[in-house]
């Protein structure tokens, strides 16, 4: 079956690409067919995508606050975000007067778009890759900060005070966060030698870098974890919505599709960071393998590389959805203290470690 | 800064935001006018009135019988000890006093109001400062003693259970049995509460040296309840001035130390496990014979005024009626614990954060309809 | 300090005050111009100590006004209440004392609100929970409203 998808997938790829140039023979509106159909594809798999972690959040913060969650439409619930959405499709998207209509407009737009370009690089399993270009890590760490643009242009151009407020505690986040973002991945770019995504899930065919990395590797995975989570603009970091002080921040005046594009970014950023954690530290669609242990890597090997890439994404969204449903909400000052003074000094610390510990060749 | 108008920016750097009367951490209609530099508060002005009935000049129309009810409406969630206040003053006036069954019932009932009044706010707590899944299990005990009170007063918010001379029936057959239950389960589950939220790093940060209020302001700006109680000022008046059997019952009253949020909020939680231990004390205890004394149908005090404190969940509540003689008050008064509590917000929050703000409403723990009253 | 020291103390500084008993508390009845240096010595000498002022309000007798003060000390445990006459039912006028006690702010503002009486010196004189375009003090006697049912 793991042979089955890989085959498929390449020559699949392979095959749109050769028929499309002997039947148009125009190099540039090949590739921009291409770009459509791939961007196409990445649409149909987001919005299921965003359908279920939808659904998940709502059962999995039911399952944590005791109570039962979405059971009434479709079984056991599953179709309640459908429900949702053609509601929110229903909706009036409202326009406030006072707005400046045009940024007003474009700032879900280009808060979807940049966190969907994220997916590019992201190996979904074995040769399952839309670009695998060769700063495949720099490139997400530049793109996914364009958001925060988003965001801001939300925030400004809502004419709302408690807008204003969260574009302004978001902007200082995101910027913030993204250091520890950055150092955190550098850790596995100066173990792997690579910034191509492909070889760096390559590099842990032997064992995933979290296993082989000691406890530096450790600890710059929980940095990762913590400020992607603040970077995302989650609980207990959420604070350009804090529903409870500035009551939606940053969307408060937006309804229906416009509110919706937010939600959906929401989601695809939880799925993007937890994407680019499992392929850094946790070896990507690579299955479980132990250094030289033949035969526990091939029985490891029956179980599809996209099973392997899929359930790892979704431990550690698990993970995310468990913060947000038991901590509370950190107040501004403190967000950043948490940054400045904790995080980025030990990522810092732990970039040094880990090239000594790369340079030494003290990793397994 | 033209984008957002003249009236948002008053030129000074400071910007002028209006938090409520709709918005998620005011608890009701309560309208503030924040002034900010930055993050930080530089004023607040409290504008009040949202749900202002005149509840005290309704009293004056009705009957010394009929008025306690409204008072229901004041603090909802203490509408027990609202009622228990009317009907004290009442029988002040009428110089009988409740009968014992009556009494300890009442009191019981007054320990349960504050319990799951408590354990509102402690939900509530956790909610504004993002935590949600609190409120859910402070949610599953209070709808367990929400229950009992239905079953008892037929009501479970606004029971209207007190009435001059006693209580209005006799407890149901159930009654005993599952108060016993809940104090077997809430002294289980106190524990974790604590592990989901007291210990918690952030929420301590969030609370710890945050909306300080010194013993001498919480004094004169008249704070009580556990307002003032975190900050070490003694005014529990179930100690102070006993009523309704307080004397008879073994309790603490709960003190903090350095008037922050934090120590309003382990007054609140200690406060909780103390009323356990008052139901404990009184559920096999209560004597037998008339739940309320005999009565005239037409109550008629006796010319002069009446005062009557007792200690709500949020602090003192005094009943001031002054009386002509005729069957209805003259002239009352209520002086309700949040009204006092919020003018104290001020001092509280100035030079505090947004996020500090809604930490100290809710540690004060307001309900605005008995600010508005 | 039991309430007879404290009538004595009293009547030692301020003569033409009237005590009543009957109550559950001591009473002082004075006229509205006494009241603030009457208030500044409950307060501030240390025998009194009345720091804890615990209920204001007001009294529409029809013919006058009576301002109503309990003061509680939280040091002595003891307690008192103040009752200043003011006369002039049409322009009511007494002095603040939300400079002593700071509680006193938002219940004088009470009082305006619903009684019509003005504080003098007090800094924030506004109706606080009526409109601030209301007609008329629904508290006094002679208030009247069209939808208003006695029972």
């Amino acid at each position: 079956m793991n042979l089955l998808l890989n085959i498929s997938f390449s020559s699949l790829a392979r095959w749109i690409d050769l028929s499309l140039t002997n039947l148009l023979n125009n190099y540039m509106l090949v590739k921009a067919i291409e770009m459509v159909i791939a961007g196409l594809s990445l649409l149909v798999f987001l919005v299921p995508l965003c359908f279920f972690l939808g659904y998940m959040e709502r059962k999995v913060a039911a399952f944590m606050q005791i109570r039962l969650g979405p059971n009434r439409v479709g079984p056991k619930g599953s179709l309640q975000i459908v429900a949702d959405t053609v509601k929110l499709l229903l909706k009036e998207g409202l326009t406030p007067n006072a707005s400046d209509k045009f940024l007003f407009n474009l700032a879900p737009v280009i808060v979807v778009i940049a966190c969907m370009l994220v997916m590019a690089p992201i190996a979904f399993a074995k040769d399952f890759q839309l670009w695998d270009l060769s700063i495949g890590v720099l490139y997400i760490s530049s793109v996914s900060s364009i958001g925060v643009i988003g965001i801001l242009m939300a925030g400004w151009s809502s004419y709302n005070k408690y807008s204003l407020l969260g574009a302004m505690r978001s902007g200082a986040q995101i910027v913030s966060y993204e250091l520890s973002v950055g150092l955190s991945i550098i850790s596995i770019v100066v173990l792997t030698g690579s910034m191509r995504m492909s070889d760096i899930v390559l590099s842990q065919e032997n064992g995933w870098w979290i296993f082989k990395g000691h406890i530096p590797v450790l600890i710059s995975f929980i940095i990762f974890i913590i400020a992607s989570t603040a970077e995302i603009n989650r609980a207990p970091f959420d604070l350009a919505e804090a529903e409870q002080e500035l009551t939606a921040g940053f969307h408060t005046e937006y309804s229906g599709m416009k509110f919706a594009m937010f939600l959906l970014a929401e989601y695809i950023n939880l799925f993007v960071v937890s994407a680019i954690a499992a392929t850094l530290f946790l070896g990507g669609w690579m299955p479980f393998h132990i250094g030289h242990w033949e035969a526990f890597n091939h029985v490891m090997d029956f179980l599809p590389s996209s099973i392997w890439f899929l359930g790892k994404t979704f431990a550690i969204i698990f993970i995310i959805m468990q913060f947000r449903w038991t901590f509370p909400r950190l107040r501004v000052d403190q967000l950043l203290n948490l940054e400045w003074k904790y995080l980025l000094p030990i990522s810092m610390v732990n970039v040094l470690l880990v090239t000594i510990m790369a340079i030494m060749g003290w990793h397994f | 800064m033209s984008l957002l108008g003249e009236d948002i920016v008053t030129g000074k750097g400071e910007f002028v935001i209006n938090i409520g009367p709709q918005h998620p951490s005011t608890h009701g209609v309560l309208h503030l006018k924040v002034w900010l530099d930055g993050e930080t508060i530089n004023k607040i002005q409290p504008h009040l009135g949202y749900i202002h009935r005149s509840i005290e000049k309704m009293s004056e129309c009705l009957s010394y019988r009929n008025f306690i009810y409204v008072t229901s409406r004041m603090d909802y969630l203490s509408a027990h000890i609202n009622n228990q206040a009317c009907a004290l003053a009442v029988e002040k006036g009428l110089q009988i006093e409740a009968t014992p069954r009556g009494r300890v019932i009442r009191l019981l009932m007054a320990e349960l109001t504050r319990l799951q009044s408590h354990l509102l706010w402690w939900g509530c707590t956790g909610l504004d400062l993002g935590a949600v899944t609190p409120f859910f299990y402070a949610f599953r005990e209070r709808e367990a003693i929400m229950d009992i009170m239905d079953e008892t007063c037929g009501a479970r918010l606004t029971m209207n259970y007190c009435v001059p001379g006693g209580v209005m029936y006799d407890v149901h057959p159930n009654f005993q049995k599952r108060v016993k239950d809940i104090i077997v389960q809430l002294r289980s589950r106190f524990d974790e509460y604590d592990q989901l939220l007291t210990g918690n790093v952030i929420f301590e940060q969030r609370t710890k040296g945050v909306g300080y209020l010194s013993p001498e302001d919480a004094v004169s700006y008249g704070c009580t309840g556990a307002t003032a109680r975190g900050s070490g000022v003694s005014c529990d008046i179930r100690k102070w001035f006993p009523y309704d059997g307080y004397e008879n019952v073994q309790f603490n009253e709960i003190l903090g130390k350095t008037g922050d949020c934090y120590d309003r909020y382990m007054v609140r939680m200690a406060e909780m496990k103390e009323s356990v231990n008052i139901i404990e004390q009184l559920i096999n205890n209560i004597p037998e014979g008339d739940f309320q004394a005999k009565t005239k149908m037409v109550l008629k005090l006796a010319k002069g005024e009446y005062y009557q404190r007792v200690e709500t969940a949020r602090g003192e509540l005094g009943v001031y009626i002054v009386s002509d003689g005729a069957a209805s008050p003259y002239r009352i008064k209520y002086r309700s614990p949040n009204f006092s509590n919020l003018s104290a917000l001020e001092v509280m929050a100035k030079g505090a954060k947004i996020g500090d703000l809604v930490a100290i409403m809710s540690t004060i723990d307001l309900v605005i309809p008995d600010v508005d009253r | 300090m039991t309430s007879e020291e404290i009538k004595q103390s009293v009547t030692a500084l301020f003569s033409d005050v009237i005590y009543d008993e009957t109550g559950e508390f001591l009473n002082i009845l004075i006229n509205a111009s006494e009241l603030r240096p009457l208030m500044e010595l409950l307060y501030s000498k240390t025998e009194f100590k009345f720091d804890y002022l615990f209920c204001l309000t007001c009294i529409d007798w029809k013919t006058h006004l009576t301002m109503v003060y309990h003061l509680l000390s939280k040091k002595h445990r003891h307690n008192i209440v103040v009752k200043a006459k003011i006369a002039d039912t049409n322009k009511p006028e007494i002095e603040t004392v939300c400079d002593i006690w700071k509680t006193a702010d938002f219940h004088e503002r009470e009082v305006y609100d619903l009684f019509g009486v003005k504080f003098l010196n007090h800094p924030d004189m506004r109706r606080i929970l009526l409109d601030e375009d209301w007609v008329g003090y629904p508290l006094r006697k002679n208030y009247a409203d069209e939808n208003m049912i006695k029972l």
